[in-house]
């Protein structure tokens, strides 16, 4: 069911910038849709328009049925989480909670009852009586998201919430809201720049690059099926080697005048191509194996976990991940892509064909 | 074990001197400048304590307490001036009600301007803010005779109104609280336009709350301002019941001189003395409070 319709919403900054081109797209209920882009690229933007913070330019959204464009952000069934928290510095963890039900004049036992069970899912009870400058950063992002539960929304709109936490805190408030959200099955619309948390925690991202939408899918689509070079290159870490190559429409990739080896697709277009593959998907071959290719190592990354090896394929730099418990290949190496990991890319466009 | 077998200890102890040098170098000159800034208050202080034909005869007094509690009392409770109507108390309460009043005043209308300018979209709020701002160029001194003028040809002669708002009329405070508002992050006010504070409860829930340490150091700042001021109240009042102290001790001097008795020197210093206080209080209890606020702020 659809639960948030955005139908050619776009931006103008007062300023003329053009922050959003005319976007639409479906959100589920109880769906978690990951905003994801480089700086700059309009995710907040976005975001904000549908919070009601930013008037939207041109288009039309809709949240639970109802077209919300003139409708004030304390109307809209919202509640938002941000990135420095937001919380006021003034009132008491308990009152930052209860302050927004307490202007929608809501009954005092119901107010201590929301937020007494907000607290209590966040582990938060012993903190009430504290104020934000009292407690750590984690702590302070849990009172963030307390507020945004009691308010029981119809949407919960976050704009990197985890920027602001270290990198094992990150990982661990990652795991929290997205069994949250779960649980409480609330749709969601969040926003980051960071590819992990866009993977680990959407079901389906969209991937935005200069205020357009370049993909919209689940992880494992926009992962292993990019719609262009720049998800490609954005999604993944490392992220997807891209290798210049020609194709002719005859079933064969050239990788050079002598390197060429079988098309994942057939499609109609002649010219220069950008042949994509994971590095996980590359696979160390037997010189004797039919499609091997000669592969130049020049170094090795430890990862722990596995191993990057980084070289050259012909002229073209390539990334191939192995695992820790293959041996580092010694003498003359060669590799094998495999077909059904390939994906090609019109060298102009960067459109996947 | 000698000095010169253990280099570290030297080098310590040197340290160590000095470092207490300069302590003593530093202790010397806030002493001194503490001595400067108190000697004459102590002076008129002991000087109360005296009988006005000594005061009259020798000067300054130090050893004489015996008139200390009579020229408080006089100071306070015996009416004096041209007219005889008007009592240290009275005078007292009068700078109180220009003080606070200012001060509030300021806090006040210094608040609700920077509140209009910086958080709604005006077309001219910049423009605005720099009519506000030219005011600082325009003190009362500068102006006292037009102000004079609509003061009185408003009726307002000897009434704390005309006392007071003429002083309140300038941009200080406004340009504090201006400075102070746009360093609240952005996100704040988002948060609670979703929270669904309108314009009134935003002001009054959030922001108000949030500048307490910014109030109570213009609240300082203003009442010690407003307390001392003499230009102003000298030309407004005539009536000597609207006398504030600052203004009024002059004037029990005065009038004193004027007859055939001894100046009544011990009552216009304990009136002096007085004068200070309030100020001295304001500033010790806002202070901490000031303080306070300063390090327990987060934003
Ligand atoms: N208030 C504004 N006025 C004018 N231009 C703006 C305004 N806010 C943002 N922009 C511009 O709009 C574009 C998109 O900004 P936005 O904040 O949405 O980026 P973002 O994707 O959230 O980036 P980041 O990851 O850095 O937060 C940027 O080019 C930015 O400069
Ligand atoms: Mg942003």
């Amino acid at each position: 069911m659809v639960h948030v319709a955005l139908k050619s919403i776009s931006k103008v900054y007062p300023n003329g910038v053009r922050a959003v081109h005319p976007t639409s797209f479906d959100i589920d209920e109880g769906e978690f849709i990951v905003l994801v882009g480089p700086s700059g690229c309009g995710k907040s933007t976005l975001l904000r328009m549908i919070a009601g913070l930013e008037e939207i330019t041109e288009g039309e959204l809709s949240i639970a049925g109802r077209v919300v464009n003139d409708i004030d952000p304390a109307q809209r069934d919202i509640a938002m989480v941000f990135q420095n928290y937001a919380l006021y510095p003034h009132m008491t963890v308990y009152n930052n909670m209860a302050y927004g039900l307490r202007n929608r004049g809501m009954a005092k036992a119901a107010i201590d009852d929301a937020v007494t069970t907000a607290a209590t899912m966040l582990n938060l009870t012993e903190f009430l009586s504290r104020r934000p400058s009292q407690l750590s950063g984690g702590q302070r992002q849990r009172v963030a998201m307390g507020r945004a539960i009691v308010r029981n929304p119809a949407l919960f709109l976050f704009d990197e919430p985890l920027s602001n936490l270290d990198a094992k805190l990150r990982g661990q408030m990652r795991i929290e809201i997205k069994a949250l959200q779960r649980r409480l099955g609330v749709t969601s619309v969040y926003v980051t720049h960071d590819q992990v948390e866009a993977m680990t925690m959407a079901d389906r991202i969209i991937v935005l690059n200069g205020g357009r939408i370049e993909q919209i899918g689940t992880p494992a689509e926009v992962y292993h099926q990019p719609a262009s070079t720049f998800v490609a290159s954005f999604m993944g870490a490392p992220p997807m080697n891209l290798l210049p190559a020609h194709y002719n429409g005859n079933g064969r990739v050239h990788l050079s005048e002598t390197v060429h080896i079988e098309a994942p697709v057939t499609a109609d277009y002649s010219g220069q191509i950008k042949l994509g593959v994971r590095p996980e998907n590359v696979g160390i071959v037997d010189p004797a194996h039919p499609d091997a290719l000669r592969f130049d190592l020049e170094f090795v990354e430890e990862l722990g976990a596995g191993r990057l090896l980084h070289g050259k394929l012909g002229d073209s730099g390539l990334i191939v991940h192995i695992p820790h418990t293959d041996p580092i290949p010694g003498g003359d190496v060669y590799v094998g892509l495999p077909k059904s990991a390939l994906v090609m890319f019109n060298h102009e466009t960067g459109m996947r064909l | 074990m000698t000095a010169a077998a253990d280099p570290v200890l030297v080098a310590t102890s040197r340290v160590r001197r000095k470092l207490s040098w300069q302590t003593i170098a530093d202790h010397a000159i806030l002493i001194a400048g503490s001595l400067l800034m108190i000697l004459p208050v102590f002076a008129a202080f002991m000087t109360i304590g005296a009988s006005d034909v000594d005061i009259s005869r020798h000067g300054m007094q130090f050893t004489d307490g015996s008139h200390l509690a009579e020229n408080f009392s006089k100071a306070l409770f015996i009416q004096g001036g041209f007219t005889g109507a008007i009592t240290g108390s009275t005078m007292l309460l009068n700078s109180f009600i220009l003080g606070i009043g200012f001060a509030i005043g300021k806090i006040v209308f210094g608040m609700m301007a920077a509140y209009a300018i910086v958080y709604f979209r005006l077309r001219f709020a910049t423009f605005a803010f720099w009519v506000i701002f030219t005011t600082l160029l325009l003190p009362l001194e500068v102006r006292i005779l037009p102000t004079y003028e609509v003061v009185h040809g408003m009726g307002l002669i000897n009434t704390y109104t005309g006392l007071i708002v003429p002083l309140v009329a300038s941009a200080t405070a406004t340009f504090f609280f201006r400075q102070f508002f746009l360093s609240i992050p952005e996100e704040l006010v988002e948060a609670a336009r979703i929270d669904g504070a309108g314009p009134v409860k935003f002001f009054i829930d959030i922001l108000v709350p949030l500048s307490r340490t910014m109030i109570a150091a213009i609240f300082i700042i203003m009442f010690v301002y407003g307390w001392n001021q003499y230009l102003w109240p000298t030309l407004i009042t005539t009536d000597e019941a609207m006398f504030t102290l600052v203004r009024g001790i002059k004037q029990i001097y005065q009038s004193i001189d004027g007859g055939s008795d001894i100046p009544e020197f011990g009552r216009a210093l304990a009136l002096a003395f007085i004068a200070i206080l309030p100020p001295v209080l304001v500033v010790v209890i806002f202070q901490s409070w000031f303080v306070k606020g300063l390090v327990e702020s987060d934003k």
